[in-house]
């Protein structure tokens, strides 16, 4: 989990936040202004101060804010001039937008706010859908508007080019005002689940004091402050919203009824319509709600919680409220539909414990009980400034309430935030008869003047209600209510005002303005006396010193959970103070590998082996070995046709070996006609158990070297999910045991991912690249790791990255084990929690006929109407499962748009007939049309792996020879998710997460990436072109320019991988190419070589080894695809190697070997000895081409 | 850096070099040879011995044959103790191979349990291992487990299958971080000096002040003698598996990993040899 943080707001309009890791509230120093409200994302914070503005937050990141402006400049031929400016009069601007419509002279384009700041200007772009033009980036067609090509033919009339110009938005980790059109009083964010685009889409819902709702236009990450605010229609008038980070909206009405927004979608985030809810409870209404992806909790003017049930995605409304325990002032819905609220008894913030996706209204509220920063060594100071803060407030109420007050009537409902705050309940007394006064001036439309009480919201309301009902009954009221604590029928009045005066537990928060308006203006003191109870004043002088002394506790305003990750498993340090003396304790002992007490237990037990036992290693053992047999039953997958599971008994017999290495053999025994077999496998034969986990069976396959050349392993399954573990972590003990192999894997390990996200690693025997007889590559040993990956890269010191199937990054701990391997197969500590997000998709066909259109009625031939991707199988919502039991489902069913060849509004594709290529737009052709529906499970196991947050990453490669030196940087890149390249600094052996990231600027999104020696990094741009980095050097590690290399003819690039020397790129075809000519003074090379087909993947090692994974690998029982094969016959002097030697697969996704920079062996063969310069340990080539590569 | 998992192979694994001698004293057809072994330190003697047995039985009569017994320079060695226990107690700072005398004859029924078979001996190490429960979890994860896993203890002590006996016992190490540690810490100290076989008291892993209890600690409440006083000499060697462990050393930690296969920590007192 990464660390995430609670916003909160105390009473004195302060803005705190808490980390889930951190065990204090921490004051945000950076608010110029006292805030309100406040509201959260992962990626920012918006907050209403007390000038009723709004402020954004936006949290800093290594990735910058960055917009791409492009304008076309567009010129004509002419026989006289060749090319100008000169244009005809019916043709477009000569600068204007991509289409001509739109003029764009260079000087019309302005920073949007003053946030922004040019990050340099303009010029010209030199690619053209992926190659490089001529020089001055200009592209020829024949008119406007027209095809573009980069050539220049004879009949080209006219030409344009295009001039980009970035623009960055600057005011990161500072609170930006933003413009608005009304002042606001409520704010909510969310709806960053509405679409899959990259975070950053927001929509933002704002109350205005005068109960209008504003919908911001245009959030999304490259414009975070938003475009413009677009008012709401309602049927009332409105005083909180709540957005969820989904598709609901709801909104509390002043009469105390709820409404709930409907039509919320993809294409329209700020619905179509509103519908009704009435509040929970007849009597009194709702004041408050908050909701998230599918739960709605309300607060009504009793301050009691309200849980609303059946709500979900089709049913925004739910379907009826469930009455909770507690009394809440407000509560707040964070990710994950997790809940805070702030208690109306003590105003401290509490979260909803055992909140999960079966149980969304939880089971307790727990007090959230840590200190500020500061409380305990800063009391004194921090007592100080709350007294000033105090007297700020409270000098003001008593010094001007009155006058304020009409003043900011008078100004139109701008109301300053210090009267607001001043005007609290202990002031009540005072406040309704201003408010009478100050409501006969204005009359239309009626002045909604918040009395916002500083800690109290609900005051705010009341005292903002009581004019819009009565101002006659406000004026009576209020004094009642002072004296009397039931107040029968008001009772929202109760709240502000009886609340805070008489509840004995209530008045500490109050008691503060009173106290300090005692000390400002002792002569008010007298009143207040006499107008609030007896007793309560007592109190206050009394309690006065220990209140805000050292017995201070938070008094909260305001919690906002939406930008805080936790869930059911998260381990939170926020409740009490016992648990985190344990946990500090436990802490202490079990990292503390240093301590000196561990250390001597380790010297000592070793010195007891060398006295007691080396000298007497030719004794008898006392306990001879004897045979250990684990049995059990399960099913096979028979070898013969007709191929079937069948049951079978499965044993395991262990025994120890003549040199006391443990060995075993597995036996399946079965039935063939009556007459019992069996089959039967030695464990040190045994190359690699994988796990098959469907939703069907429990699964795994064993290979040997001789079943993985047939591409038939043997496949059994267990009964249940538990024994298959049991199972897998036995069998992979024992082949471990058998080979020796024990611990975390070694740096020069090779890494491979299947496509199921399982993590192997094999450990490279010397002969792996030897020459020329290497290891054949079916008889490498593979064994498992925990987590779950869709990358992993590696690099010769040990360190290691891996990217999740959610683009999360996460860095190797050094441990083993984790996910089924339990117990001794796993390192002790080093195992961490890892979570993937994949989705689901399966497709809705329809066929269109001439009497109904398009329906789900297909012709008999036709396939299912719900189908997997092939159409060969049925999958309906209802029936379709999570990939395994282990992956639980996270969201609903929703239509994927993302899918390539693009969709219409709808999602639809269209094609001409199934099977085939299919278009996102409708032509007269086509008669069906397929949309591909996606929904998320999640997995949560765990893995030697810690997450790196926050950047998302969907590319990453480490220098695969790095020196050993530990404190030297790594240079490590990346490309996020959206595109942008991104390299790591401080990566170093013994911090391999590194410390930050730098921002490289390209001019397209990219999609891979691969660093090589002497600091050559290669990457592949969206649009299939290569790119080559110049100038990087650990002095300068980003580099300074792109070189754009041309794509193979006709082809599209998606994969790099670079080596000692060796570049290899993979296109979209599958074509695997060598990059020729590339020598240290022309790093670039000069042209593409082709290699080979049907390759998926390639990843070059330190030793320039090529390794892929394949496709349409043919054994000798079946074909195979995503096969790991290694190339054979890479020298130095002939890099791009002869043939191919298959190992592991299929179904493998990735492999890394830029770990294994182990030189073979020599092998003096006296027939090779002969052209001796390229078995010398620099190989000749490798010397010229990069002197300094050769360190590695 | 080594693992703590390495600790716990280190002790499994933990041997003893030992020379079996016959008894001077016993009527034997011609000349008894030693007999030499690798004892392991975590078992118990009349287990690992059936070698030793039939090693000298083949020169004796059956008649002249009783219950085989242990000494060690006039010591009877209780087999219910743990082999490195017995060694470390009465042998520590010796010359290796340890000398173990062999008795048919006499069996010292006032020092000595009577071993008949191998099943007194597991009977003897289950209800060790209850025992030790009962301290560190009121015996509710043993009494959770079923009776198969209880037999794979046992067989994994028996046949030395260090992994067999791991894959259950960890549960037996299992502990709320919420808690900090067992209730209490299964703990016995051995003295040669004393007539009372050990100590065993109730001693918590963490004080009620949240602090870790050390070795220190705990020996200040048992056994203050084994601290040397400011200034003194030390006096008594603190010694678990042949080694000694810096004071400071956690308890729970101990607990963990320096315990035997019968969820016991065996501490042992001995005077620092004179020489």
């Amino acid at each position: 989990m990464p660390v995430s943080l609670l916003w909160a707001v105390d009473v004195y309009g302060r803005v705190y936040s808490l980390s889930t890791a951190g065990q204090h509230w921490e004051q945000c120093h950076i608010a110029q202004t006292e805030f309100k409200r406040l509201t959260a994302a992962q990626q920012c914070c918006w907050g209403i101060a007390c000038d009723n503005n709004i402020y954004l937050n936006l949290h800093a990141s290594d990735l910058p804010v960055r917009y791409q402006e492009e304008t076309y400049e567009n010129q004509r031929w002419n026989p006289v001039d060749g090319f100008s400016e000169h244009l005809l009069p019916s043709d477009r601007w000569q600068w204007s937008d991509v289409t001509g419509l739109q003029h764009q002279p260079l000087g019309s384009f302005q920073l949007p706010s003053v946030w922004w700041e040019w990050e340099g200007n303009w010029y010209v772009d030199e690619n053209f859908e992926g190659e490089p033009t001529e020089k001055g980036g200009w592209t020829y067609a024949m008119d406007f508007p027209a095809t573009y090509t980069k050539d220049k033919k004879w009949n080209s009339c006219v030409r344009r080019r295009r001039w980009l110009r970035y623009r960055r938005y600057q005011a990161m980790d500072t609170w930006a005002k933003s413009s608005l059109p009304d002042p606001f009083s409520d704010i909510s964010c969310g709806g960053w689940e509405i679409s899959e685009e990259p975070r950053g889409q927001l929509s933002l819902w704002a109350v205005s004091l005068q109960g209008k709702v504003w919908f911001r236009e245009g959030i999304c990450h490259h414009n975070p402050e938003g475009s413009a605010w677009e008012e709401v229609p309602l049927p009332g008038e409105v005083v909180q919203i709540s957005c969820g980070p989904g598709d609901l909206v709801w909104a509390v009405l002043w009469e105390g009824q709820l409404i709930v927004r409907e039509g919320i979608s993809r294409h329209c985030p700020r619905g179509i319509s509103w519908a009704v809810v009435d509040s929970p409870s007849p009597e009194v209404g709702a004041i408050h709600v908050a909701v998230g992806v599918d739960v709605v909790w309300a607060v009504t003017k009793d301050n009691k919680v309200w849980f609303r049930r059946g709500v979900n995605s089709h049913n925004p409304c739910g379907s009826g409220w469930i009455n909770m325990v507690g009394e809440m002032i407000m509560v707040n819905v964070g990710l994950n539909d997790q809940v805070w609220g702030i208690s109306c008894q003590d105003r401290a913030v509490y979260f909803r414990q055992g909140v999960t996706s079966s149980e969304l209204s939880g089971k307790t509220w727990k007090v959230i009980s840590v200190p500020r920063d500061g409380d305990r060594s800063h009391s004194r100071t921090s007592s100080d400034s709350q007294q000033s803060a105090g007297c700020f407030f409270s000098g003001e109420v008593r010094a001007q309430s009155a006058v304020s007050d009409v003043e900011s009537d008078a100004e139109g409902g701008t109301a300053d935030g210090a009267s607001c705050l001043l005007t609290s309940a202990p002031a009540s007394f005072v406040e309704a008869p201003i408010v009478c006064t100050s409501d006969q001036p204005t009359d239309a439309p009626k002045p909604r003047i918040p009395k916002v009480t500083s800690d109290s919201f609900i005051s705010e309301l009341i005292s903002d209600r009581e004019p819009a009902k009565s101002s006659r009954d406000a004026g009576s009221a209020a004094p009642v209510v002072l004296e009397e604590e039931t107040v029968p029928r008001e009772g929202e009045f109760k709240a502000p005002c009886a609340g805070p005066a008489l509840s004995p537990n209530q008045w500490s928060n109050v008691g503060l303005e009173e106290a300090q308006s005692q000390q400002v203006q002792p002569g008010g003191a007298p009143d207040s006396a006499d107008t609030c109870s007896l007793s309560s004043v007592a109190a206050y002088t009394l309690a006065m010193d220990d209140l805000y002394g050292v017995d201070e506790h938070p008094v909260w305003a305001w919690v906002s959970g939406g930008g805080c990750s936790v869930d059911s498993h998260s381990q939170l340090t926020w409740f009490n103070s016992l648990i985190q003396s344990v946990q500090s304790m436990s802490l202490s002992v079990t990292p503390a590998q240093t301590a000196a007490w561990r250390r001597q237990i380790f010297e000592q037990l070793s010195e007891r082996t060398k006295r007691e036992m080396d000298n007497f290693r030719h004794y008898e053992q006392a306990i001879e070995q004897s045979v250990w047999v684990k049995k059990g039953t399960m099913q096979w997958w028979r070898d013969w046709k007709p191929h079937k599971w069948v049951d079978v008994h499965f044993a395991l017999e262990q025994f120890s070996g003549p040199d006391g290495n443990k060995d075993g053999i597995l036996f399946i025994y079965y039935n063939f006609y009556e007459e019992k077999k069996y089959l039967h496998a030695f464990i040190n034969e045994v190359t690699i158990l994988v796990p098959v986990l469907n939703d069907s069976k429990h699964t795994f396959a064993i290979y040997t070297p001789e079943r993985t050349k047939q591409r038939w392993p043997i496949r059994v399954a267990a009964a249940t999910e538990l024994e298959m573990h049991d199972w897998l972590a036995l069998l992979s003990m024992s082949c471990c045991d058998s080979r020796g192999i024990q611990g975390p894997p070694s740096k020069q390990a090779i890494w491979s991912i299947t496509c199921k996200g399982d993590i192997f690693v094999s450990e490279p025997s010397p002969h792996l690249e030897a020459l020329p007889y290497p290891t054949p590559c079916d008889q490498m040993f593979w064994r498992q790791v925990g987590g779950h990956l869709r990358i992993v890269e590696c690099s010769s010191i040990g360190i290691v990255w891996g990217i999740g199937y959610d683009y999360t990054a996460w860095v190797y701990t050094g441990g083993y084990g984790g996910g089924f391997f339990q117990g001794m197969a796993s390192s002790t500590d080093l195992i961490y929690t890892q979570t993937d997000v994949k989705s689901v998709y399966i497709y809705e066909n329809q066929r269109w006929n001439p009497v109904t259109g398009y329906t789900s009625r297909g012709l008999p031939t036709d396939r299912y109407m719900w189908s997997d991707a092939s159409g060969l199988h049925e999958r309906t919502k209802t029936s379709t499962k999570a990939f395994s039991p282990q992956w639980t489902w996270v969201s609903e069913w929703a239509i994927d748009y993302s899918v390539s060849g693009g969709t219409d509004r709808e999602g639809w594709q269209y094609a001409a007939d199934f099977p085939a290529s299919y278009h996102g737009y409708k032509t007269m052709k086509d008669f069906v049309r397929r949309r591909r529906w996606a929904r998320k499970c999640k997995l949560t196991t765990t893995g030697p792996w810690q997450e790196l947050p926050p950047i998302p990453l969907s590319d990453v490669t480490i220098l695969p020879c790095a020196d050993q030196n530990s404190v030297d940087m790594v240079p490590l890149w990346a490309i996020s998710n959206k595109g942008d390249v991104l390299c790591r600094l401080g990566v170093t052996a013994l911090t391999p997460g590194g410390s930050s990231w730098l921002h490289v600027g390209t001019d397209q999104p990219f999609k891979s990436i691969s660093i090589g020696a002497a600091s050559q990094v290669w990457a592949i741009a969206k649009d299939g072109s290569a790119f080559y980095r110049g100038s990087v050097s650990p002095k300068s590690p980003a580099g300074d320019f792109w070189s754009h290399i041309p794509s193979p003819a006709k082809q599209k690039l998606k994969q790099v991988s670079v080596g000692r020397t060796s570049v290899y790129t993979v296109d979209e075809n599958g074509n695997l190419w060598y990059r020729q000519g590339v020598t240290p003074s022309y790093p670039q090379g000069s042209s593409w070589e082709h290699i080979s087909n049907n390759v998926r993947k390639v990843s070059v090692g330190p030793l320039d080894q090529v390794w892929i994974i394949a496709d349409k690998v043919q054994g000798s029982h079946s074909l195979s695809c995503g096969t790991v094969c290694h190339r054979l016959g890479v020298q130095p002097m002939e890099p791009k190697g002869q043939s191919w030697d298959y190992g592991i697969g299929g179904g493998w996704d990735h492999i890394t070997v830029r770990g294994n920079s182990m030189e073979p062996p020599r092998i003096c063969l006296p027939s090779l000895i002969e052209p001796s310069f390229s078995w010398s340990p620099l190989p000749v080539r490798t010397t010229e081409a990069n002197g300094s590569a050769v360190g590695c | 850096m080594a693992d703590d998992k390495d600790v716990l192979r280190d002790v499994w694994f933990g041997r003893i070099p030992t020379c079996f001698t016959l008894n001077q004293d016993e009527v034997t057809e011609r000349e008894a040879e030693p007999y030499y072994l690798l004892l392991p330190r975590v078992s118990y003697l009349t287990l690992v011995t059936d070698k030793v047995k039939k090693h000298f039985l083949k020169l004796m009569k059956t008649e002249d044959v009783e219950e085989m017994w242990f000494e060690y320079e006039g010591t009877p060695l209780k087999w219910h103790y743990p082999i490195g226990v017995l060694f470390d107690l009465h042998a520590s700072n010796t010359v290796l191979p340890w000398t173990i005398t062999v008795h048919f004859k006499n069996f010292p029924d006032l020092d000595l349990l009577h071993c008949p078979s191998n099943s007194v001996i597991e009977a003897h190490f289950m209800s060790s291992i209850k025992e030790a429960d009962a301290l560190k979890h009121k015996s509710q994860v043993i009494n959770d487990m079923q009776k198969k896993d209880h037999k794979q203890l046992w067989m994994g002590l028996q046949n030395d299958k260090f992994d067999q006996f791991w894959a259950i016992n960890r549960k037996l190490m299992e502990y709320s971080t919420e808690e900090g540690g067992f209730r209490y810490i299964p703990f016995r100290i051995y003295q040669t000096m004393s007539d009372r076989p050990f100590i065993q008291k109730q001693f918590r892993p963490v004080s009620p002040e949240g602090n870790a209890h050390t070795l220190s600690d705990l020996l200040k409440e048992m056994y203050p003698a084994a601290i040397p006083n400011e200034g003194e000499q030390k006096r008594y060697q603190v010694v678990i598996h042949g080694i000694e462990p810096l004071l400071e050393t956690p308890l729970q930690w101990l607990s963990e990993h320096l315990s035997h296969p019968d969820n016991f920590l065996h501490i042992c007192i001995i005077p620092v040899p004179s020489d």
